[in-house]
């Protein structure tokens, strides 16, 4: 197969290295403010020490019980909230935006596990917390704490569950769970990832058991009509790939 | 000798008007079925096995009285193939119609009309052809314990190959339940010649006994090996069923083998020797052979010429690649334009039955074929078989030496045709092993725990269970012997509530237990999800190729839809593909040019284009331990050299000059210096799945000695690892290195962090959760819509093995991968094997062995490549564009 040869290879990771400098040392600018990707698959905001994570879908597991009979493993909100323990110990976010389906279905909230339900308070603590609304957790009523929000601003930043197509600059969303394929010699990877075309922000889906939609489907094409790019997370890292190099499914 | 007088005169007369002599196995089948006993029957092809089979029910009901109302079924035969059930169903017709016997026979397969079904159940016919998976259903089903309360014998045809599979374990305890609803039902199976011929004798009959329904019995049992009490049954049978008793044998069918001792729990033994030896060879061409490869190239004119003298000619291959290569290859050299078809499994269904109906009706010379042709029914009148390629094991070219000529007492004609010089080894070593009989089937297996809970659902759909009375009868099947009560009791669990720690899903319980104590199926809906999703069979997700016309005058834009579909790839494979990459296909170079809905599209490649996608799954058998071993000893024994070809006996020679050939139980580590990097092969000759598992092992371990281990190829035969820093000169610093390298241990950890990480895990894990009903299974033609929710089974692995490691499915998942696809018990002998006899050699060079693993790189996908590493290179390229532009 067309495997580089030695000489060639070694160019190539040091061009990854370099890039690597490149997308890591100033990070994203969207509508004048700071963007900082995280490889779990949240984003940073720096100056408004806010964290912002998308389609959390908790109780994905216990909704497909109720609904099908299908019995998955019922550990997706533990997991899911074991990730967003992670990440909120590690940047300590004075506010922490759910950009909505944090719930996977209205339900959802009233079949938590008194534990799950327990952690939740405990990352609210001491934090300003909002529920942003979603297509799939729209009817959410009370009882899981923070305050409810259709859309949110922050600085030149609008927050909101679903993208409309022709939202001013500055838009942050999520509802899509982009996913980027990279095929390459025989092998094919599929990882989720940030879209963005340095107007506006697609953020991959955080929940355990959410799914993944190409970023090459046409529901991206109203969005980013100039093309973008996907910041795949990778196991170690985070990845700048152009739309030219990714793969449809 | 077995008794002529037993068989009565109206089957006489039709055997003697046919110019036929009952054979003496025939007799010995019909004797053991009149004292109602059941029994294996071990024979060659063409030895009248089907006819011997059946003739014991054919006898019973010609001699009942007159046809009275209601009769239930009373022969029921299960095929691995629902072609060969058919086929059965019409010669069996025959003699039916000619003695004029009044037995109706019908076929059950998933074409049956449900009309059809539904008839089947209410008016049974006296003898039924079905597949393991309608047997499934049928026990199922609400009328089950009516349907067969009459049922005496069910006759299982090529055991041999049903048995080693997960259909084996479900048909296993299909069986349990026939002997429990019918006790005393006979059971007959009909198998080729086997290794262990005792696995498939217990498989037949009830381990152990147990009782009659009792009402009353419950509460918690601790431990499995209790002794039991036989009851007396409301029926007035004895409480014990089918446990053969050595005093009862007629006379002359006495078990070959074995002590009486061992007759407990085993069906009898009934073994037609021999046949005719078939006439084997090696085809050995005076071109040279290469070192590696699989497409032997150099003897396609041989071939062409054994098809030109030949009536009928099956060419077995061992991968789609091969036949789509092989069929292209004949075609090339076929100035005679000889009726020459190509037929493997990822060809459209109709293409297929075209190609058979071809060769039945005579009209082919030659058919291309792969493992799809292995069983079945007997198509045409093929005097030759020739298999190109390794052949892999012995049973198995024996299975297709047997392909070719039908009649037991002349000899099937075959050609071997290595591909390579290391398939001579293999060759050379299957046909000793022909010319012994030797056999090398694999061992009995355990019951898999997910197919274990598809049946505990369906024994609860068919009617209310006491869970100690199912766990009794589930332990009488031989592959689940070994049971726990414990084990069992969390398999309920399982089917329940989906047997999880935290009891999140109580309230959606599939099955309940009532007051009772009885296990009850929860509504209608969960028992049609049941019948939805019956079965182990797991077919990939497949995608169909259809060939794509260009659209003119704009190069590179295809009309979808328009040409004709060629047949089906898997949907990994498709994954993989970017527009632009050529492959082989369904005898032709194609282009593929995207993806759209649900197919590929794809074009004629212009002539004289290269495939650069070189190969997509398909059956890959590994080299058996048999074979190997043999292999070894042949490259041990220069004194063996003289039956191989001068070539191979030559290299063999050069390879013992320029470094050294190991002992037959030696393993064999070259370390070498090329191109800038450090090598290291090593030749274990233990398949390659155990190879690519101790590919990725050691891969780690290297890694983690700070050699910097750069990737890996992996053969049947051995491996070479690449890496920057020199291995050499830790192996000469530090001697106990390679031992420490090869070391069992690193079945420990090692291979448990691999494998939570290895997509050959996941996709394990994905059939586990299909086959035991966690998720769906996708219905070929059902499209994928957006509103249908499906769920990547990868997401919930990951989820699983962090909160619940030892839950039932992952459980499931390891056991297959032991055997499977990652082949950790091959690999765990081969390294007690070779403790303390590695043999290291440092060269300056690459060795002729060395030489045939080293071309496998380039050929074969690298491992040992990370999702980081495409992912960079990804980012890198586009970066690489940017600066050159």
């Amino acid at each position: 197969m067309r495997r580089p040869n030695p000489g060639q290879e070694d160019a190539i990771l040091a061009l990854g290295q370099r890039l690597e400098r490149i997308t890591k040392t100033p990070g994203l600018n969207l509508a004048g403010e700071t963007l900082s990707l995280d490889l779990c698959g949240g984003l940073w905001l720096p100056e408004h020490r806010t964290l912002v994570v998308s389609d959390l879908h908790l109780e994905k597991g216990s909704s497909f019980a109720a609904r099908s009979g299908q019995f998955l493993p019922p550990y997706d909100t533990r997991e899911t909230l074991a990730c967003l323990h992670e990440v909120i110990a590690r940047l300590d976010p004075a506010c922490v935006v759910a950009l909505g389906d944090s719930f996977h279905d209205p339900s959802g909230p009233e079949r938590m596990e008194p534990g799950d339900r327990a952690l939740v308070s405990v990352l609210q603590e001491g934090r300003d917390w909002v529920w942003i609304a979603g297509n799939h957790d729209h009817a959410v009523s009370s009882g899981v704490g923070g305050r409810y929000a259709e859309t949110m601003a922050i600085g030149g930043l609008t927050l909101r569950h679903e993208p409309i197509a022709g939202a001013a600059e500055g838009e942050i969303a999520g509802h899509l769970h982009p996913c980027g394929k990279v095929a390459m010699r025989g092998r094919a990877v599929r990882r989720r990832c940030f879209v963005t075309d340095g107007r506006r922000l697609v953020m991959p889906a955080f929940g355990a058991y959410a799914g993944g939609l190409n970023v090459r489907n046409t529901a991206f094409e109203p969005l980013f009509p100039k093309g973008f790019t996907a910041h795949l997370l990778g196991d170690g890292r985070i990845f700048a790939i152009e739309r030219a190099m990714l793969a449809r499914d | 000798m077995p008794d002529r007088e037993a068989l009565p005169e109206r089957f006489a007369a039709w055997f003697a008007s046919r110019g036929w002599e009952p054979r003496s196995h025939q007799l010995e089948l019909l004797a053991l079925g009149r004292a109602g006993r059941s029994a294996l029957l071990v024979a060659p092809t063409g030895a009248g096995k089907t006819l011997a089979g059946f003739l014991p029910s054919l006898v019973a009901l010609s001699e009942r009285p007159a046809r009275q109302k209601g009769r239930g079924l009373h022969t029921l035969y299960i095929s691995p193939l629902k072609a060969l059930a058919v086929d059965i169903a019409r010669n069996l017709d025959q003699p039916v119609a000619e003695m004029g016997l009044s037995i109706r026979v019908e076929t059950r397969t998933g074409d049956t009309p449900s009309h059809k079904r539904t008839r089947q159940i209410e008016r049974p016919p006296d003898i039924l052809l079905t597949t393991p998976e309608q047997l499934a259903l049928l026990i199922a089903h609400r009328e089950a314990a009516e349907l067969f309360s009459e049922l005496r014998c069910v006759i299982l045809d090529e055991l041999h190959a049903l048995v080693t599979s997960k259909r084996g374990d479900l048909l296993s305890l299909g069986l349990a339940r026939l002997h429990r609803l019918s006790p005393g039902l006979a059971a007959i199976g009909l198998s080729a010649t086997v290794r262990e011929p005792d696995d498939l004798r217990r498989y037949l009959v009830p381990q152990r006994p147990f009782p009659l329904p009792s009402a009353g019995e419950g509460g918690p049992r601790s431990g499995s090996g209790r002794d039991e009490v036989p009851q007396e049954g409301s029926t007035g049978l004895s409480g014990e069923v089918a446990i053969p008793s050595p005093a009862s044998h007629p006379r002359g069918t006495l078990p070959r083998g074995g002590g009486r001792g061992l007759e407990l729990g085993m069906a009898d033994l009934v073994v037609v020797e021999g046949g005719a030896r078939p006439d084997l060879h090696m085809l050995v061409t005076g071109a040279k052979l290469p070192l590696a490869g699989h497409t032997a190239l150099q003897a396609m004119p041989a071939i062409y010429d054994l098809i030109r003298q030949h009536r009928t000619v099956l060419v077995f291959v061992n991968t789609r690649l091969q036949a789509e290569y092989t069929f292209q290859e004949l075609w090339r050299i076929n100035d005679d334009s000889l009726p020459i078809a190509l037929h493997h499994g990822s060809l459209d269904v109709t293409q297929r039955r075209r190609v058979e109906a071809a060769m039945a009706a005579g009209q082919l010379r030659a058919i291309v074929c792969t493992a799809t042709l292995d069983l079945g029914i007997d198509w045409g009148d093929v005097d030759l078989v020739i298999n190109i390629g390794a052949p892999k094991g012995a049973s198995r070219i024996m299975q297709r030496i047997g392909r070719a000529n039908h009649r037991m007492d002349e000899p099937s004609k075959a050609y071997l045709v290595p591909a390579n010089r290391f398939e001579v080894l293999e060759c050379q070593a299957a046909l000793d092993a022909v010319e012994e009989a030797a056999q090398d089937t694999p061992d009995a297996r355990i019951g898999a725990p997910d197919v274990l809970a598809q049946h505990v659902l369906g024994m609860a759909c068919a009617d209310a269970f006491d869970p100690l009375q199912l766990y009794d009868e589930i332990v009488s099947a031989a592959p689940y012997a070994d049971l726990s009560w414990e084990e069992f009791e969390g398999t309920v669990d399982y089917v329940a509530t989906g047997g999880y720690a935290l009891r999140a899903y109580e309230r959606f319980a599939k099955i309940l237990r009532g007051p009772d104590g009885l296990w009850r199926v929860r509504d209608g809906r969960v028992a049609q999800q049941y019948r939805m999703n019956i079965g182990t069979i797991i077919e990939a997700t497949k995608v169909k190729v259809r060939l794509g016309r260009s659209l003119r005058g704009k190069p590179g834009t295809v009309l979808p839809k328009t040409g004709r579909v060629l047949g089906e790839i898997e949907e990994d494979f498709a994954d993989t593909l970017t527009p632009g990459d050529t492959f082989l296909f369904a005898g032709e170079v194609l282009r593929f040019e995207g993806l759209h809905e649900d197919e590929a599209l794809a074009t004629r490649a212009g002539p004289g284009t290269d495939p650069a996608i070189p190969s997509y799954a398909g059956a890959k058998f590994p080299l058996s331990t048999f074979l190997a071993a043999r292999v070894r000893a042949l490259i041990a024994d220069p004194f063996e050299w003289d039956r191989l070809p001068n070539q191979v006996g030559d290299y063999l020679a050069q390879q013992r000059r320029r470094s050294v050939l190991p002992g037959p139980a030696d393993l064999l580590v070259e370390t070498f210096p090329r191109g800038g990097r450090h090598y290291l092969t090593a030749f274990p000759f233990e398949g390659r799945l155990a190879h690519q598992t101790l590919g990725m092992l050691l891969t780690r371990r290297i890694e983690r000695a700070r050699l910097r281990p750069l990737g890996f190829a992996a053969n049947d035969y051995g491996i070479a690892i690449w890496m920057t820093r020199d291995i050499n000169e830790r192996i000469s610093l530090e001697p106990d290195f390679l031992d420490g390298l090869f070391a069992e241990d690193m079945l420990g950890d090692d291979l448990e962090a691999w494998l939570d990480e290895s997509s050959i895990m996941k996709r394990t894990f994905r059939q586990c959760a299909v086959i035991a009903g966690l998720i769906e299974r996708r219905h070929p033609g059902q499209k994928k819509t957006g509103r249908q929710v499906t769920m990547s089974t990868d997401l919930v692995y990951d989820v699983l093995r962090k909160h619940q490691p030892d839950h039932l499915l992952l459980r499931a998942a390891r056991q297959d991968a032991a055997t499977g696809l990652v082949d950790v018990g091959r690999l765990g002998m081969m390294l007690r094997r070779i403790q303390g006899r590695i043999i290291h050699k440092a060269l300056d060079r690459v060795s002729p062995l060395s030489v045939s693993v080293m071309l496998e790189i380039g050929r074969e996908k690298v491992y040992g490549e990370g999702a980081d590493e495409i992912l960079a290179e990804a980012e890198a390229q586009l970066l690489e564009e940017a600066l050159a532009g």
